[in-house]
């Protein structure tokens, strides 16, 4: 016998129904991602950390470029395991798989599912995430207590990152379409984060352009817990929450347009 | 559904649709492609909001009480959306939660049961054959126990052996009391499920009423399929018609519709004279080529 489905948003029973079947898949394939997870950022760190470090750059202000590249790399983690999950994920479920037209069937509505799938994602991400951190610390990165922020920064980013790839997954006619996307977008908005080299040595618009992207925030806060916070880190946690936020509002109403006729 | 109209662009799907299922019967809703018949069941789960005209599930308004509506009706949909790496049990576990059923491993036990899979498990979907799946997604519709069901289009593109056994399930599900609609363009479907057809077209529902009833009112008694060379067809044809008889085309053959009427040799004797069956009515009724 079932209980009986309220009218209100967002009820929990609907985004943890909608989150149940995203861990009944994920148990077939979390081998490879974590595997992956923890094979890209060592293949990163023994290239541009190691690599570059030992031939090009010493280091970045007081850091050595290994702890440099090992916080930064934090940020790449997030937006791969976010916005490419994302918009592939929701690309094929909506048009290939038809599960969401399955899961509309069932009392959720279209703020739940989108909730409950950039939720899901942005919880992997928030895990996965860490793991350069991780990696950074056999490389000699010193483990700090304010690194057991870094879970949250990473989560609130994915919220934005996933919410951003649902709403272009609801946009585009086809999956190929991803590739402007990803050209246009992401690879951009991977490089000029400060993963690699420091944004304050950029031309002053480059630095205010930089200002607009998530991921230099998420960088900044990285470097933060591992090296120390400033007050200037709650603006950047702030711009965080609110991208978070846009995006996931952003998803809603283009998921809506997409599914509902 | 009273006076329900949906249109995509220039394209009216549901064209005034007024239609109502009585508790505890199963309504066919019989109508050739793109009749509006998918359409319609979108518009029930709220999937589909109407343009104009007024939906009542279950005493809840939609679009407004939607989701509270979809909470007390199964759906089975027409193309196979069930997630083919997770188990069969797992499967029917994530559908039980998303109907909030209060316990979800005596849910997912019973609809095994009833898809006859309890055997199978723990076996991932992508494992079963084409029959084993298409009685998992009927039983996934059944998970919480719905007041109604919706069908749509549940055996389509499957083959004959796989279509009895689902027939047979879908048998099970009326015995019981279910109150079912069930969409399809097959009629043999429509006549050995449906206690009620409703044949649509265009967007609307032309007639309706109990397979027998529509075959007396629209087809009579008794059709005649005349075989031979086109110049005998169009003959017989017209003989048929002048004695206000309807012919309809009938693959290689035509059929007169109520030969029972036919005098002075309108029918030859050489035709085979069968009952008059809802083909002949849905012919009849929407100008299409039964399946």
């Amino acid at each position: 016998m079932a209980s009986k489905v309220g009218a209100r948003r967002l009820e929990p029973a609907a985004i943890t129904g909608v989150m149940s079947r995203e861990v009944a898949n994920f148990r077939t394939f979390w081998k490879a991602t974590t595997f992956s997870s923890v094979l890209e950022p060592i293949i990163y760190l023994l290239a541009f950390g190691i690599g570059l470090g030992a031939t090009l750059v010493d280091g970045v202000g007081n850091l050595e470029y290994v702890e440099f590249v090992g916080t930064g790399m934090v940020a790449t983690a997030v937006i791969f395991s976010s916005a490419f999950p994302s918009m592939f994920g929701t690309f094929v479920k909506h048009r290939f798989q038809n599960t969401y037209d399955a899961i509309l069937a069932a009392p959720v509505d279209v703020e739940e599912l989108v909730t409950a799938e950039v939720l899901w994602i942005s919880l992997r991400a928030g895990f996965y995430g860490c793991f350069p951190l991780i990696v950074a610390m056999f490389f000699g990165l010193d483990p700090e207590w304010g690194m057991l922020l870094v879970p949250i920064f990473a989560f609130v980013t994915a919220i934005g990152f996933s919410g951003l790839g649902m709403a272009t997954a609801a946009t585009v006619g086809k999956i190929d379409h991803f590739n402007y996307v990803t050209t246009l977008v992401i690879t951009p908005l991977f490089l000029v984060a400060g993963t690699f080299f420091p944004i304050d040595q950029l031309p002053q618009w480059a630095q205010v352009v930089a200002w607009l992207n998530p991921l230099y925030h998420l960088v900044e806060l990285v470097r933060g817990a591992a090296f120390g916070f400033e007050p200037v880190d709650f603006i950047h946690f702030g711009i965080l929450v609110a991208f978070a936020l846009a995006m996931w509002r952003l998803a809603v109403s283009r998921m809506e347009k997409r599914l509902i006729d | 559904m009273k006076g329900v109209r949906k249109s995509f662009g220039d394209i009216t799907a549901v064209d005034g649709l007024d239609l109502d299922v009585p508790a505890g019967i199963c309504l066919g809703l019989l109508g050739p492609n793109g009749a509006g018949k998918s359409t319609s069941m979108r518009l029930l789960t709220g999937q589909a909001i109407a343009d104009e005209g007024e939906i009542t599930v279950l005493g809840h308004t939609l679009p407004a009480e939607a989701k509270i509506a979809r909470g007390e009706m199964g759906v089975v949909p027409q193309l196979d959306n069930l997630d083919v790496d997770v188990t069969v049990e797992d499967n029917l576990a994530v559908y039980a939660r998303l109907y909030r059923v209060k316990d979800v491993g005596a849910a997912v036990d019973r609809t095994l049961q009833i898809a006859r899979l309890t055997d199978r498990r723990k076996d991932a979907v992508d494992k079963l054959s084409g029959g084993m799946r298409r009685r998992l997604l009927l039983a996934r519709g059944l998970v919480h126990e719905p007041r109604l069901v919706l069908l749509d289009e549940p055996t389509v593109g499957l083959d004959p052996q796989i279509r009895t056994e689902l027939w047979s399930l879908i048998d099970n599900l009326r015995g019981g009391g279910s109150t079912i609609l069930m969409c399809t363009h097959y009629i043999e479907e429509a006549q050995r499920l449906a206690d009620e057809v409703a044949v649509m077209t265009q967007g609307k529902i032309i007639s309706r009423g109990r397979p027998a009833d529509l075959i007396r009112e629209h087809a009579g008694v008794e059709t005649a399929e005349i075989y031979g060379p086109p110049d005998k067809l169009a003959e017989a044809r017209a003989k048929a018609e002048a004695q206000g008889l309807r012919v309809r085309p009938a693959g290689p053959a035509i059929a007169v519709v109520g030969s029972e009427r036919a005098t002075d040799g309108a029918v030859p004797d050489d035709a085979v004279v069968r009952a008059a069956s809802l083909e002949d009515v849905f012919v009849l009724l929407t100008g299409e080529e039964a399946e």
